[in-house]
């Protein structure tokens, strides 16, 4: 228990896929403009990001690994992942349309997501057991969730903000995104010192 | 001619001026020589699949095209990967998963998408050559003025570090996003376009996520 409350913990705020990895910075930029559309993003890409692992994991571990495959991971993960786009869009609109209603405009953006593609790559290379792959997919997810919806409130008082002209847009996004990551940095070290050697 | 391939250096520019390939920029720009490993990585993967596509697009139906320039940046992508891994282990070391996560570069897919997917093999390789230049160009700005800031170094090479403590801030992810927010607001002055809003390699029309993106309601296709 303690080893996943840890591994979810790293997860989310000291190794926060946006803020510290710079993983998933193009949505993270591009629609945490609103708040609902940075909570509707990143909804479906914790949602794919759970698919994905829960796919891909049990290929590696029966498929790849044991007939020497390691060097196709990149193209079958990829691979994967498009089709899984694919067939949840398919799914939600023929099934659950007002969850498509809510999400389905962000899905053809996630299969270019390298958010959605890292930590399925992140998963292999540490060598995770299925469970812990799972736990840190989630805490992957939330993290990008709290990132999108953290800065989508910064983002909100930048626009009564009075900044020098060469600055507004997308540069004084970005340095805002250096000051958020500057506070995410507070939380280094915390997880070794909560739950022991890491 | 030359403009095909010179458009990506400065006026084109696919980190500073499209806002396209940020994740690696910012991750990989804390050191000199892990910048131009990936530089180096990523413009050889960009002219092989550039050609590639050129060269198959009239076979690759209209329908399914995205998947099929996924596959082929996957498979250029595996090559590099494994040509890294046994001779420049190193490299391979620093750029840890940004190496198989070129796939998900947007440049790549967008220059497959806008340009190779319309063009002739051969300016499809020089729009590769320039684009992948001007990557590799912003990339090396960016991780020298991060080095030389963060750790009083360059390439490796002690610069300062004997005679001021460097800001060790600056190698860390705050300072990469402040640096990009600096140069970004550098080029966008020095090529007068304004206000520059983040890219995305899929063309306005005919995508759904059209309503929600700031780039079509600023008026359309990113290139």
């Amino acid at each position: 228990m303690k080893a996943i409350v840890a591994v979810l913990f790293t997860a989310v705020l000291t190794e926060n896929f946006v803020l510290a990895k710079f993983l998933g910075i193009c949505p993270f930029l591009g629609v945490s403009k609103k708040l609902d559309t940075a909570l509707g993003m990143s909804v479906a890409v914790i949602f794919v990001m759970l698919l994905s692992t829960l796919v891909t994991w049990p290929i590696n571990a029966y498929l790849l690994e044991p007939n020497g495959l390691d060097y196709l991971q990149t193209i079958i993960f990829i691979l994967v992942i498009a089709t899984l786009v694919q067939l949840v869009e398919f799914t939600l609109k023929r099934y659950l349309p007002p969850l498509y209603r809510a999400l389905g405009i962000y899905l053809p953006l996630i299969t270019t997501n390298c958010a959605v593609l890292g930590v399925v790559v992140l998963n292999v290379d540490r060598g995770y057991g299925f469970g812990d792959a799972m736990v840190n997919t989630l805490g992957a997810g939330l993290g990008f969730m709290l990132a999108m919806v953290m800065f989508a409130g910064v983002r909100k008082r930048l626009e009564s903000a009075d900044i020098p002209d060469f600055l507004k847009g997308l540069p004084i996004s970005l340095i805002s995104a250096s000051l958020v990551s500057l506070s995410f940095l507070g939380f280094s070290g915390m997880a070794e010192g909560m739950f022991g050697a890491h | 001619m030359w403009k095909t391939f010179s458009k990506g250096i400065i006026r084109e520019n696919p980190v500073l001026v499209l806002i396209l390939g940020t994740c690696p920029s910012l991750a990989v720009s804390s050191s000199v020589q892990s910048a131009l490993g990936m530089g180096i990585a990523a413009t050889a993967v960009l002219i092989c699949s550039n050609v590639f596509i050129s060269a198959l697009r009239n076979i690759i139906p209209d329908k399914v095209r995205i998947p099929a320039f996924i596959i082929v940046i996957a498979g250029f992508v595996t090559m590099t990967q494994m040509i890294v891994k046994s001779y420049a282990p190193e490299i391979d070391e620093q750029l840890g998963i940004f190496l198989p996560l070129i796939v998900v570069n947007c440049i790549i897919l967008a220059r497959a998408e806008m340009f190779a997917s319309k063009n002739r093999v051969l300016a499809s390789a020089l729009d590769g050559a320039g684009m992948g230049a001007g990557f590799t160009a912003t990339l090396l700005v960016m991780s020298s003025i991060r080095e030389l800031l963060g750790s009083g170094t360059w390439f490796g090479i002690s610069v300062t570090d004997r005679w001021a403590p460097p800001m060790l801030i600056f190698v860390m992810a705050p300072g990469g996003f402040f640096v990009f927010g600096l140069l970004v607001a550098l080029a966008a002055k020095l090529s007068k376009a304004g206000e520059v809003t983040p890219g995305c390699p899929m063309a306005c029309p005919g995508c759904e996520a059209a309503a929600d993106c700031e780039q079509s309601q600023k008026g359309g296709d990113p290139a």
